[in-house]
């Protein structure tokens, strides 16, 4: 069954969003959705970009008071 | 109080040395007993492993007993730790015996699981072990020429690493005479060279000014020995001569098998350092799931925390302080230059440009290490 894990990744650099939401993406599995906090404006794109070259589903990205938050589905 | 640390790495032996200093005499009344446990008699200054593999540095060079960087009045034990019983305040060690404690730091660290892609164990050499330096030493001395692939899995110890390897091979074979046929190829997962953006911006350029040719989003997914053809998730393959890899990490052993946390990182609160759901356990260094570096220095900076709070509240009842996610990292440009990392859970990184000074200072921190780890520094 799948399930919605959070991934909180506010105000991080290094290694940064992208690199902890790929770490938690390898250890989920297929068809859990991740959803990623991030306060760093960058993921906004950086995150789609990753998810279409790879072949995942974005479900939604959008801003909370501050915060990204983006939620994607693993598909493979 | 019986306060007991797990693991003798970076993090688990700052934090018991400073510790007994703050609780000296607390330490000398016996009214606290501080114990180590740890699976190894030696300590290994494991940042030298790079230079062990460019032959900077020998192997027997990153090693010091343990017992030597501990203070006197600190229980030593090699005995490593197989169960962890939170709710009875005990662990259990490889020996059979049962240690009690009032309050845990977990300093377990990480490890490295090139099993864990197809092929990798095989198809690639890696310097995060002394086995695996010396070897890819050997096999960077015999390259007469080809492409040196790198590829970077996640998540791994020192995100600066992959950069740092890739100025020094090319000042390696530069020295050697061979730059010119050798390719060197970089492998990164996310859309940049580095997944910190000023790190980023600072290192194309001068991957660039190398001629070191690089290929972004690349995860790996898999790495055939025989043909040497790395492929990634995305549908790359790419071809090589030689294959360095960052491999994946994950938890330590103990940590996993005691169902710690997902792939072993224990869920830690980033702040306090306590481990989510038990206030008198703190967990540092690469053991944690906070998001920052899986670096010593990191392992440092929140060893201190830990020792302040610790301390502070025997005294007092009152810790002092959180983790502000600091990190310091050198960030080698090769065989004599250097930048470094510095930032925190609000500061983003500015790197300055590469100097002489920063190398040797670099060069200098690979002895002061031990006076850092001892507490002193």
């Amino acid at each position: 069954m799948s399930q919605v894990k959070i991934v909180d990744a506010c105000n991080t650099f290094c290694p940064g969003p992208l690199m902890e939401l790929i770490s938690n993406m390898k250890q989920a599995s297929v068809g859990d959705v991740l959803e990623l906090l991030s306060t760093d404006e960058g993921s906004v794109n950086d995150v789609p970009e990753w998810v279409n070259k790879v072949g995942h589903e974005l479900v939604s990205s959008q801003n909370i008071d501050g915060i990204w938050h983006i939620k994607i589905r693993k598909t493979k | 109080m019986r306060i007991l640390v797990v693991g003798g790495g970076t993090g688990g032996t700052i934090l018991a040395n400073n510790l007994t200093r703050r609780l000296a005499g607390e330490v000398r009344a016996g009214k606290i007993r501080i114990t180590m446990l740890s699976d190894s008699d030696r300590h290994m200054y494991q940042p030298g492993l790079l230079y062990v593999a460019f032959g900077q540095m020998t192997p027997d060079q990153l090693y010091r007993d343990q017992a030597s960087m501990l203070e006197s009045s600190i229980a030593f034990h090699v005995d490593a730790v197989t169960e962890f019983h939170f709710d009875k305040n005990q662990v259990k060690t490889k020996s059979g015996k049962t240690h009690e404690y009032d309050i845990l730091a977990i300093a377990t660290g990480a490890r490295i699981v090139p099993q864990e892609v197809p092929g990798l164990s095989e198809g690639s050499e890696n310097f995060f072990t002394e086995e695996g330096a010396v070897r890819l030493h050997k096999r960077l001395m015999e390259f007469q020429g080809g492409t040196v692939a790198m590829t970077v899995s996640i998540p791994h110890k020192c995100p600066v690493a992959p950069v740092e390897a890739m100025f020094m091979l090319h000042d390696f074979f530069k020295a050697r005479g061979i730059r010119d046929k050798v390719k060197l190829r970089y492998h990164y997962p996310t859309n940049r060279v580095h997944a910190t953006s000023n790190v980023a911006q600072w290192a194309k350029p001068e991957f660039d000014r190398a001629g070191i040719e690089y290929e972004t989003l690349f995860n790996l997914k898999e790495v055939d020995p025989v043909n040497k053809i790395v492929y990634s998730e995305e549908g790359s393959a790419v071809k090589y001569d030689l294959l360095i890899a960052i491999p994946p990490h994950r938890g330590s052993e103990i940590a996993e098998k005691n169902n710690l946390g997902q792939a072993g990182w224990i869920p830690t609160d980033r702040f306090k350092l306590t481990m989510n759901g038990h206030d008198n356990v703190y967990v540092i260094g690469d053991a944690t799931n906070i998001p920052v570096s899986k670096t010593g220095s990191a392992a440092h900076f929140e060893a201190e925390v830990v020792a302040e709070n610790i301390a502070s509240v025997i005294k007092t009842g009152t810790p002092v302080r959180e983790y502000d996610g600091k990190v310091y990292c050198f960030i080698e440009a090769g065989y004599d230059r250097a930048t470094y990392n510095a930032f925190d859970y609000v500061n983003l990184p500015v790197l300055k440009p590469p100097s002489k000074a920063i190398h040797w200072f670099k060069v200098a921190y690979n002895q002061m290490y031990w006076t850092t780890v001892r507490g002193l520094l």
